[in-house]
């Protein structure tokens, strides 16, 4: 069903979801914070806050933004910037296969 | 005289499946992905080819943790108060949805005050690195982090590159150790034995000036936020006149561009804080 049409009910309904997404990502924040002191190797530490952190990322675009209610077109726009996102993160990665200067 | 009729202002797009303002928002946003995505990039270039010791092993160790989380939990909660105003409006109730568009407003503000307690504190708190060890308390050292005295001779800022440097001696009153809760008395240090001094501005290091760029930039999308917001509580009442939904529709255009800022954060707050 597409918010163009929502019913009072639908509406009701649609906040109790949001304050239930609020609480969990208050829990998921003291949980980055707590695993953070928990003096984890580097990998591991990075490991856990970006799955955490991704975790509520995808929460917010799905409930926030109502993403998960759009249509599939809208998806594969983002599925591209996402991929271009990636590109450009493992972009560091060429510098360590560079091997222009080195003899 | 003829009218131009904008399509598919309120009703969807048949191919997008929503109207066009939204979708256009969606496009915006992710442009604004890859901008922050080119920040991110280069905080992983500058992380992984720091020289050992250069980067901080936890953010903690100079940022303000229970602060920034502080923060996060106030961003977050302005992401529920944005969406819950849109759906007032959707249940056709004008005033709540005003209430919480001002909350809204009010934890962005809350959020830029936090920022600031903390943007000052950085530019208040210096580092002396030194030409050789020097004994303060039970420990030689070879740099010392703390707040200058008010007595201590005002820095020299050169014209060149914008660097501090002393001219006579610095006074600086170190921070306490880790655990500790007194700081040291105030260290007298010639002008000849300092290498380098900084505050932890910008130009500490390649850490900070990352933190800088990234929190800077994020601050200046709440404050953009901020005004579309404010201008939406203010002329609320004469568009949701004229349209009902095209004044629901652009807060929830709003929503989607603060929900992303505070999707930015999300990402933000462990990669410069806890990691």
């Amino acid at each position: 069903m597409s918010h163009h049409e929502m019913s009072v009910a639908d509406v009701k309904k649609h906040v109790r979801v949001y304050i239930g997404v609020f609480a969990l990502l208050l829990v998921l924040t003291g949980v980055t914070v707590g695993v953070s002191y928990l003096h984890l190797s580097i990998g591991a530490a990075v490991g856990v806050a970006l799955l955490v952190a991704s975790i509520k990322g995808t929460m917010v675009a799905c409930y926030f933004m109502h993403l998960i209610s759009e249509k599939a077109m809208l998806f594969w726009i983002l599925a591209l910037c996402g991929f271009f996102f990636l590109v450009l993160l493992l972009v560091p990665v060429i510098t360590v296969h560079d091997s222009v200067g080195v003899h | 005289m003829s009218t131009t009729v904008i399509p598919h202002d309120l009703e969807p797009h048949p191919l997008t499946g929503m109207y066009n303002g939204k979708f256009g928002i969606w496009l915006f946003l992710a442009s604004e992905v890859m901008l922050f995505g080119a920040l991110f990039s280069t905080y992983v270039l500058l992380r992984v080819g720091a020289p050992p010791g250069q980067w901080p092993a936890h953010g903690s160790e100079i940022l303000n943790v229970p602060l920034a989380t502080l923060n996060t939990a106030v961003l977050i909660g302005s992401s529920v108060t944005m969406v819950m105003s849109w759906a007032a409006l959707k249940m056709k109730k004008l005033g709540a949805a005003r209430v919480w568009l001002t909350v809204t407003f009010l934890c962005a503000g809350a959020f830029l005050v936090v920022k600031y307690f903390e943007y000052t504190d950085k530019f208040s708190h210096y580092q002396v690195w030194l030409n050789e060890p020097i004994k303060v308390g039970e420990h030689e050292v070879t740099t010392i982090k703390g707040h200058l005295t008010a007595d201590c001779p005002k820095l020299e800022v050169s014209e060149k590159n914008g660097a501090y440097s002393v001219t006579e001696h610095v006074m600086i009153t170190p921070d306490a150790e880790p655990g500790g809760h007194a700081h040291g008395e105030a260290v007298k240090i010639e002008a000849s034995k300092v290498k380098r001094i900084s505050n932890f501005g910008p130009r500490h290091s390649p850490y900070l000036a990352t933190y800088f760029t990234m929190t800077g930039l994020h601050g200046l999308h709440i404050v953009g936020g901020m005004v579309v917001i404010l201008y939406f509580i203010l002329t609320g009442g004469s568009i949701w006149k004229r349209s009902q939904e095209k004044y629901t529709n652009r807060i929830e255009c709003t929503g989607l561009y603060w929900h992303f800022v505070d999707l930015v954060w999300i990402f933000l707050f462990p990669v410069l804080y806890l990691l």
